[in-house]
């Protein structure tokens, strides 16, 4: 495991401050409005994306220190 | 009782056999390392002046021979060599010589040398 | 409704499951197989976050308050985004020092205080008991509910035999001992538990998903649809928005951050966290997976929290029904028996996890931190030497399981009916984020000291205590509940829930804030009052630096010094770990240490190495009252500090250089080698040279002492032979200096030194010269020699005649003496072409044998034996080749044994001289 594909810290700081902006005051109130969005209201909508936004971000963070993998998915030995 | 001069320097065979011949010992003379050993065997010496380096045989092949030939064992063996390094001694401990001098030799001290491994 | 023994079966069920697979994984693990080495399971062992808290009462949090359940889980969430950098410290802190529980965690890095252990365990313990009663409500509720059916908000009267809460609380008790402390480990691991936690989430989360499907596609058609229906209640509007259904005024931002801040710390110093991420940690890497997983399983337990929460709100008319069951009741009242069934075994399953990690987890702290160290004090008891000490530990901590769990149920049978299960949970929360401070602190500021962390954590608790846990049990109406608004003794400004006139935040956040302010206050300001001691300071960078100082290559500095005698370390150990953990333990440092056991050094190293294993199987606390009792310790001094560090990255810095250099001279080494082959190679011809030099300079002094000694002693020799002696010693004379002018000659061209007189040569007139200063010679050989030149002559060259005489001189005199003693002759042929001129030198001597033509230009090496041979120093040829050479030339020997030998050489017309190396 080269130290170039650790987790960059710097990045994982970047976006603990960015979910703390976003789950936040003032921020929040845009989110929190009597609008719907496919039907469904727009705050907890909105906050399940941030939410499954973030882990998205996180996984690719964390996990690109996968190498290359074959097209079966394993990884290269 | 003989004396068998092996060398391939006729000055120093010269030499070696004025001395030998005064001190009253029958002399042979052997020009080569083959001839040294043939007449070993043939002429049973009792003591034999060995060049190290000969041609054909050199002096440490010939003293091998002697030693390991039944017959022949027991001749005295002095050899005599121009090169005097460590590791000649050492080849010649190794083969069994009786004693060593190195070239040039004093007269006196060989005599007194031969006289010593006749004794 | 469902029989109460087919519950009651299938809950048995369930748990006999987990047994089976706990025992699964510990076979695994014993036969070096691990199932939890894996990121996915370990993943959904951090799941046990998930309680019955979040079963059942998100679901009732959303129907009161909507989205306001939802700050529990964005915490963790941002927790997790850090984890690689502070769940990964924590990991390798714990496992370098062999750290088992949040209160080693903390009684190690600030100096290994056993008063702080105690600390840290009794907040523990009395921060969880409200959320292990919370756990046993849920299961007895739900119980109730299945069986009794769902009458609202009743609560009969039950005799205590058939308490669903102390039957669960018991049978938990028997499972967290049969799989808590089977064994002591020094890691504290527990491979089946893991295995069965991980299990035990993926139930909960398929049960819950499944209601949550019911709900949505079952009873309504779709998540739209829920919400579409919802718009028709009153009730319900607005409770989407953050302000809440009520609309009371602007949104409360303040409790919201609160939570977010709260659970983001929960997640990481919660006990049953910190025991699964990082005391059953089996490998850093795994961070990496488990770090975005957990909350992605966050996420998708919280998916169908607002459906149910709504739907059931919808069904059942808002109010009517307590929203904290909805999981159960929505799929129980609609006809989904088995559907009911499955969600109920998911929330015995959320609840039993969280009671058997958080007990184990604290009973091993009661146990290390809190019982193990006071009997060492003991009088008598820590002197004892003779005894095995592993089966009282495992039964303190088989005690202290039992009592939490009572403690649990007993906090149940006082509050628990007063409180929801939300506020239940956050009591316990608000409780276990006093350790934040000085936990992450810790592992960052090195200034943070004992003091500071003592005082934060005493004041920050005290706080929690006065502000949430003492209304909590006024509430219940088991103290007098008047101080609660007037203050105590009336003094108004004291109100536990509006300290100081504090009005406007709600209870949780009121106290967070006060108690966590009191707790950092006095942390860093306590820190800042005085240095760190010695071994503060120490126990700081061990903590602080542990990826640059504690790695397998670069040991930890060790800070201790003092004595200790072998045979009391061995038996500790043997007391703590039993024998043949303990034999094992010794011969492994014996094996690191390159000796036999009994040879082992009882030195600092391992004093401390056998400190770290026995603080895994009894807490660092005890561990360092059992080794100071049987080592002599020096105290530590903050020079003692600074000069442990200064050795340690001295010999750091000598590691490194030694890596540097070994490099390098691994380098030069096949440098010097090469080099050496080389000059060997000079070595031996040099020997060679010098060898036959002496060879050929004794053999005519030998003759020349010799017969001079022969004539000085013997004043009567004849005439004759005195004579033929003397003519031996003058020809013996010549050849010596011959020999001496040669070597000299041949050193200088060798070395470059030589000097040449370089002149225009006509080499038919050089040729003719040789020719005629050697006829005498020939003569007296009675040789003939001829001498062929080309008509018109040959080009004039460029070189030096003496030196070029000196060849022809030496290929003449050479023929001279292997010409046979009748009919000799000797031929000498100069030639031109093109490009140069050739000499050639042709007797009809007996030529030279094939074996030695190879060799007749080396030094010293003479054709023929020393009789036949004519007298030579073997020297002419190289130094004639060398000379040709030097003018670019070269010179070759034909020869036909038998046949006579032809020397000849070429050289070029337009000469140049070689350049000297």
């Amino acid at each position: 495991m080269s130290s170039g594909r650790e987790p960059r810290p710097r990045l994982l700081i970047a976006l603990c401050a960015a979910g703390f902006v976003l789950f936040n005051f003032p921020l929040v109130i845009v989110w929190d409005k009597d609008v719907t969005v496919f039907g469904l209201p727009m705050l907890p909508v909105a906050l399940f994306v941030i939410w499954g936004g973030l882990i998205l971000a996180l996984a690719a963070a964390m996990e690109r220190r996968a190498p290359p993998r074959d097209e079966d998915g394993r990884e290269r030995r | 009782m003989k004396v068998l001069i092996a060398d391939d320097e006729p000055n120093i065979v010269i030499s070696l056999e004025f001395m030998m011949k005064r001190e009253g010992y029958e002399v042979i003379v052997a020009r080569d390392g083959k001839q040294a050993l043939d007449a070993i065997r043939r002429e049973r010496p009792a003591l034999v002046l060995l060049d190290a380096m000969m041609p054909e045989m050199t002096g440490f092949d010939v003293c091998a021979a002697v030693r390991s030939d039944e017959t022949v064992r027991d001749t005295r063996i002095l050899m005599l060599t121009a090169k005097g390094r460590e590791t000649d001694l050492a080849r010649g401990a190794g083969v069994g010589v009786d004693a060593y001098m190195t070239k040039p030799f004093s007269t006196r001290d060989l005599v007194a040398k031969v006289k010593e491994l006749l004794a | 409704m469902i029989a109460a023994p087919l519950v009651l079966a299938a809950s048995l069920a369930y748990l006999l499951t987990l047994f089976a697979i706990a025992a699964f994984a510990d076979r695994r693990a014993t036969q070096g197989r691990s199932v939890i080495d894996n990121p996915w399971i370990y993943a959904l062992s951090w799941a046990v976050y998930c309680t019955a808290w979040t079963y059942f009462g998100s679901v009732g949090t959303a129907a009161v308050s909507g989205v306001w359940f939802l700050p529990i889980y964005l915490g963790p969430l941002l927790a997790m985004l850090v984890a690689w950098i502070v769940v990964r410290k924590m990991v390798r802190i714990a496992q370098t020092y062999r750290i088992t529980s949040i209160a080693d965690f903390i009684a190690s890095r600030y100096g290994t205080s056993p008063m702080l252990a105690a600390v840290v365990t009794l907040i523990t313990v009395i921060g969880m008991v409200p959320y292990i009663a919370l756990q046993l409500k849920a299961v007895s509720g739900g119980f109730h509910l299945l069986t009794a059916g769902p009458t609202p908000h009743a609560e009969a009267a039950i005799v205590w035999w058939r308490d669903g809460a102390l039957l669960v609380a018991l049978a938990m008790a028997a499972f967290t001992i049969v799989f808590g402390t089977r064994h002591l480990d020094v890691y504290e691991r527990h491979e089946g538990l893991v295995a069965a936690i991980a299990f035990e989430s993926m139930l909960k989360l398929v049960a819950f998903l499944a209601v949550g499907a019911f709900v949505t596609w079952g009873l309504f058609g779709g998540m739209g649809d829920i919400w579409a229906r919802a718009q028709a209640l009153p009730e319900l509007d607005g409770l989407l928005r953050l302000g809440g259904a009520e609309k009371a005024g602007a949104p409360d931002y303040a409790r919201w951050f609160a939570l977010i801040t709260l659970s983001m710390l929960s997640a990481l110093v919660l006990p049953r966290q910190f025991q699964m991420m990082v005391v059953e940690c089996v490998g850093e890497r795994h961070i990496r997976r488990a770090a975005w997983v957990f909350p992605a399983y966050l996420l998708l337990i919280n998916v169908f929290v607002l459906p149910i929460a709504i739907g059931g709100q919808v069904l059942f008319g808002p109010g009517k029904m307590d929203a904290e069951t909805f999981v159960l009741s929505l799929p129980l009242t609609q006809g989904a028996h088995w559907l009911a069934l499955l969600a109920f075994v998911g929330g015995l399953s959320a609840a039993t996890g969280m009671l058997i990690v958080e007990t184990i987890a604290v009973s091993t702290m009661v146990c290390n931190d809190l019982v193990m160290p006071s009997l060492l004090r003991l009088p008598g008891f820590g002197t004892r030497q003779d005894g095995d000490l592993t089966r009282l530990l495992l039964n303190i901590r088989r005690a202290a399981i039992v009592g939490i769990l009572m403690l649990g149920y007993l906090y149940f049978r006082i509050a628990g009916n007063a409180y929801a299960l939300v506020s239940i949970g956050l009591i316990s929360f608000a409780a276990v984020a006093q350790v934040a401070p000085a936990l992450l602190g810790g592992m960052y500021w090195r200034g943070a000291t004992k003091a500071g962390a003592f005082g934060g954590l005493i004041g920050g608790f005290a706080v929690w205590s006065y502000t949430l846990m003492l209304p909590s049990l006024a509430k219940s109406g088991w103290i007098p509940g008047g101080f609660m608004d007037d203050g105590p003794f009336g003094i108004g400004l004291l109100a536990p829930e509006h300290l100081f006139g504090l009005t406007g935040l709600d209870n949780l956040t009121h106290s967070l804030f006060w108690s966590l302010l009191v707790n950092v206050t006095l942390y860093v300001g306590l820190s800042f009052a005085r240095n760190p001691s010695a071994r503060e300071a120490s126990q700081a960078l061990l903590f602080a630096d542990v990826f640059t100082r504690a790695n397998s290559s670069d040991p930890a500095p060790v800070f201790w010094r003092g004595a200790a005698r072998l045979e009391d370390l061995r038996s500790l150990a043997g007391r703590l770990l039993g024998a043949s953990r303990a034999d094992t333990l010794f011969q492994d440092l014996a094996q690191q240490q390159g000796v036999a056991p009994p040879d082992l050094v009882p030195d600092a190293r391992l004093v401390d190495r056998v400190e770290r294993q026995l603080a895994g199987a009894v807490g660092a606390a005890s561990a360092r009252v059992m080794v100071s009792s049987v080592a002599q310790e020096e105290p530590l001094t903050v020079d003692g500090v600074f000069e442990i560090l200064e050795e340690a990255s001295q010999l750091r810095g000598y590691a490194r250089a030694l890596e540097e250099k070994s490099l390098s001279l691994e380098q030069a080494t096949s440098e010097l080698r090469a080099a050496n082959e080389q000059l060997k190679s000079l070595d031996h011809l040099k020997d060679d040279f010098m060898s036959s030099v002496t060879h050929e300079l004794r053999t005519p002094l030998t003759s020349i002492r010799a017969l001079s000694e022969l004539m000085l002693d013997t004043p009567d020799m004849e005439t004759e032979q005195r004579e033929e002696f003397l003519r031996i010693v003058v020809s013996e004379s010549e050849r010596l200096s011959r020999l001496v002018n040669q070597v000299l000659d041949m050193a200088k061209i060798e070395s470059g030194n030589a000097e040449w007189r370089n002149s225009d040569v006509d080499m038919g007139a050089l040729v003719s010269n040789a020719v005629r200063a050697t006829s005498e010679l020939f003569r007296g050989r009675h040789a003939a020699v001829e001498l062929s030149v080309p008509d018109g002559g040959v080009p004039v060259i460029r070189a030096d005649p003496d030196r070029l005489t000196q060849v022809m001189l030496n290929l003449l005199s050479n023929a001279a003496k292997f010409v046979p003693e009748e009919h000799g002759r000797v031929l000498v042929a100069l030639d031109s072409d093109e490009d140069g001129l050739t000499v050639e030198v042709r007797d009809n001597g007996p030529g030279v044998p094939l074996k030695d033509q190879a060799s007749v230009f080396e030094k010293f090496r003479q054709g023929g034996d020393a009789l036949t041979r004519p007298a030579g120093t073997g020297l002419g040829l190289p130094i004639s080749r060398q000379i040709v050479n030097h003018f670019g030339g070269r010179m070759w020997l034909d020869s036909q044994p038998g046949q006579g030998a032809c020397f000849a050489f070429w050289l070029p017309l337009g000469a140049r001289e070689e350049e000297e190396p």
